[in-house]
């Protein structure tokens, strides 16, 4: 983006260190602030060179993101609609606003009677304030004109009209920085915080206290102000910004149609739900079909298998002892031929024979399997080979089918569609103790559990949060999981999908309305506004995915070796074997699979789609396969997951749930195995 | 003018809301756009009850349990 003076220390997570004592350091804070989905993320990636996600859904940010630009701390936070502690993001955005130098509140100007309120709120707070007027390009198309140069009078601040998404206004960015200044402030707030004792305190901690905040109240010790002050506040505010709205704003209401005909039909579920399915449909095509079919089919096989697995070994054989069978399978998978080859020392020691293996295995059709005697090629080459098999799962069978999912969620999560459905199934939801919203962190699961676990703080309650978290954990496959499950279940035909969907379906259900049964507290009603439908950017999609494929492979890449040695140094060891015969009774009486599946689970507890891959070896019956993968979705969610759970949810709670997906999977798994195997 | 809750609005109707609940959830209903006087547009009525109201160019979506609490006048 930028080239010079821009220096980048990402600093993630919530750890807010308390800026106003380290005050007298030149570098000053500048946070952007402002209501949901209004563009601050995109406005912050600029800046600081970064990237942070950037989606059309209120809630998308969670967490602070903090970079240097300049002289200045440039900060990210998660949309609000106010500075008031209601949720733990706002409380989040409410620190760092208040110990902010300047405010870059960023402003919906479609939506100025909601945004303006919450700048209202920082001009009483008496915070250094510019105001960036966004979506200029919306408002043009909407024949919409709104007086910026009014707007700045009326507020006092300067007011900057931009377009984020085209880069338009970015020019002003130092500008406004600089000329940041203290707006008007409401008349009837400033006689209030003229008493004692709200006089000898910084101003914008003084309001906060006054609008009832206890966190602010505690730390000065005064009482916080009543709910009728706050209500008087609220209602005061409300009608100046109505006011300031009036006058700002002219639309010429003979083209004030905002239909947006696709928008209004995926919310009524008459027409919303031949909406999902078609949109389910599109993605099946395109991630079951092309992708999972035949993307994959070229990758896995004929590059992963038949070009980097058959060379790498070729020439590991070269030497290290070895046995080599081959097989010629047709069309229709069946063996027509098969040979086998033994080099007892390596390759070279006996070249006729080294050119009949080479001639036979390069035949049409041809599928090699090596077989090293020796411990250490083994490790590292054989069937559960280090090397051989991170890169061929990782590379040729997951990334494709990763890279699938991810670009399909980013649709998503461009177009505007997720809040409709939010909407939709807020009423279904309430039953299992959610509202609507949950709709978003759940379907977000099926790109990255561990991200969708992190995104359940948009959620109202706690008692929100644990249920859509369990959800999460116990029966929403992820992106990778799925991906490996495709592939399984597509060899073993309908009747299996319809088992495995109805199964885990079930327990989703007997999960949630237990919970909410058994939780404490009450769930809160759906609120949430609905963003304008449009089509996804292109440039927004592939650069979304591309920042979660990255991330998806720096993770996956090291615990999938940490996963592969670990079960490779257990299969050197034989300790696997004995593991799969103390394990056998499970798996073979009760979960009437190979005793080899139990490689699976040990994987599993590493990352699930490990586990899941384990079984693509194993030669299973249609209804096998069934209950190897109810079992290995129900199973303990990847460590990546487990940490973030426990960091979200506390140690306590992470654990019951992490324990409970061992005893669900092996319960549930067991009873499906022992009706339909 | 008779007075209903909120969950008992017609799609395609205008309407005036009167009352909103008391506590936390009536900040949030001022701060996200919807307060007492303010004329705004039924677009959905779905059959759980679940309403999504128009105000100017804001689409908002409320719950059952929420719109139950929140009473308007019809014009
Ligand atoms: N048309 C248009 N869309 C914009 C503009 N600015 C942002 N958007 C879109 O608005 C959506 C929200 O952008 P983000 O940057 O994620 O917004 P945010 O304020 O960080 O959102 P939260 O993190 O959820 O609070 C994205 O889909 C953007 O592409 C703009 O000027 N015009
Ligand atoms: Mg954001």
């Amino acid at each position: 983006m930028k080239s010079e003076g821009i220096t980048v220390s990402p600093t993630s997570g919530d750890d807010i260190s308390p800026l106003n004592q380290s005050q007298s350091s030149v570098r000053q804070t500048v946070v952007l602030a402002g209501n949901p989905n209004v563009g601050k993320s995109l406005f912050f990636n600029h800046l600081s060179g970064m990237y942070v996600d950037v989606s059309n859904f209120p809630g998308t940010t969670v967490s602070l993101s903090k970079a240097n630009y300049k002289n200045y701390e440039i900060i990210d936070t998660p949309g609000v609609y106010g500075v008031s502690s209601f949720n733990d993001e706002e409380k989040v955005a409410r620190d760092v606003i208040v110990d902010s130098d300047i405010v870059l509140n960023v402003v919906n100007s479609l939506h100025l009677e909601r945004d303006i309120f919450m700048t209202m709120q920082l001009l009483d707070m008496g915070k250094k304030v510019s105001v960036l007027l966004n979506f200029a390009d919306e408002v043009r198309k909407q024949k919409i004109k709104i007086d910026s140069v009014k707007l700045s009078e009326l507020l006092g601040v300067p007011v900057y009209e931009t377009s984020a998404v085209d880069k338009k206004g970015f020019e002003f960015l130092d500008d406004a920085i600089q000329k940041a200044r203290i707006g008007h402030t409401t008349k009837e707030i400033d006689k209030l915080l003229a008493r004692e004792p709200y006089c000898s305190l910084p101003r914008s901690e003084a309001l906060l206290i006054l609008e009832g905040d206890e966190f602010y109240a505690n730390k000065y010790n005064k009482p916080n102000g009543t709910a009728d002050d706050r209500e008087m506040i609220y209602v005061e505010r409300r009608n100046r910004v109505n006011q300031i709205c009036a006058e700002v704003e002219f639309e010429d209401t003979s083209k004030g149609k905002f239909l947006n005909l696709l928008g209004r039909l995926s919310i009524n579920p008459l027409t919303g739900i031949p909406v999902l399915i078609i949109m389910l449909y599109i993605m099946y095509l395109f991630i079951g079909d092309v992708i999972s079919q035949r993307v994959v089919d070229f990758t896995e096989n004929t590059i992963g298998k038949n070009l980097f697995e058959y060379n790498l070994k070729k020439y590991v054989a070269e030497f290290t002892p070895s046995t080599i069978s081959v097989q010629i399978v047709d069309e229709n998978e069946e063996v027509t031929q098969q040979q086998e080859f033994n080099f007892p020392v390596n390759l070279n020691s006996d070249n006729n024979l080294k050119n009949e293996f080479l001639e036979f295995s390069s035949k049409p059709g041809a599928v090699t399997d090596f077989n090293f005697p020796n411990a250490l090629p083994r490790l590292f080459f054989g069937e559960f080979g280090v090397v051989s098999m991170t890169v061929t799962y990782l590379l040729f069978l997951l990334l494709p089918l990763v890279i699938g999912f991810y670009l399909a969620m980013a649709v998503l999560e461009d177009s505007g569609y997720l809040p409709r459905l939010a909407t939709m199934m807020d009423r279904s939801l309430t039953r299992i103790g959610l509202n609507g919203r949950a709709v978003i962190p759940i379907l977000l699961g099926f790109g990255c559990v561990t991200m969708a676990t992190i995104t359940t703080r948009i959620l109202g309650t706690d008692r929100e949060r644990t249920i859509a978290t369990s959800i999460l954990q116990f029966v929403i496959p992820c992106s990778a999981q799925l991906a490996v499950i495709a592939v399984l279940i597509s060899g073993a035909g309908v009747a299996s999908l319809l088992i495995y969907i109805f199964v885990i379906f079930s327990v989703l259900l007997l999960i949630s309305t237990t919970l909410n049964r058994f939780l404490p507290g009450q769930s809160s009603p759906l609120l949430i506004d609905l963003p304008i439908m449009r089509l996804p950017r292109a440039g927004n999609v592939f650069k979304k995915t591309y920042f979660r494929t990255i991330g998806f492979m720096k993770e996956a890449a090291l615990w999938f070796l940490v996963g592969a040695l670990f079960v490779g140094v257990l299969e050197v060891t034989g300790l696997l074997y004995s593991f799969q015969d103390l394990l056998a009774p499970v798996t073979t009486n009760w979960l009437k699979l190979p005793k080899e599946a139990a490689n699976a689970f040990v994987m599993g507890v590493v990352r699930r789609d490990f586990g899941a891959a384990g079984l693509f070896s194993l030669n299973l019956s249609a209804m096998q396969i069934t209950v190897a993968i109810i079992t290995i979705t129900l199973f303990v969610p990847c460590i990546a997951s487990f940490m973030v759970m426990l960091k979200e949810r506390g140690l306590k709670e992470g654990l019951i749930i992490w324990a409970s997906t061992w005893i669900f999977a092996f319960v549930i798994g067991g009873i499906v195995a022992q009706i339909i195997v | 003018m008779e007075t209903r809750t909120l969950d008992q609005v017609k799609k395609g109707n205008y309407i005036t809301i009167m009352q909103l609940p008391s506590g936390n959830i009536k900040v949030q209903l001022i701060r996200i756009g919807i307060s007492v006087g303010d004329k705004v547009f039924c677009l959905e009525r779905l059959p759980g009850g679940t309403i999504v109201i128009q105000k100017n160019r804001q689409e908002i979506a409320i719950g059952y349990d929420l719109a139950r609490q929140i009473t308007f006048s019809a014009h």
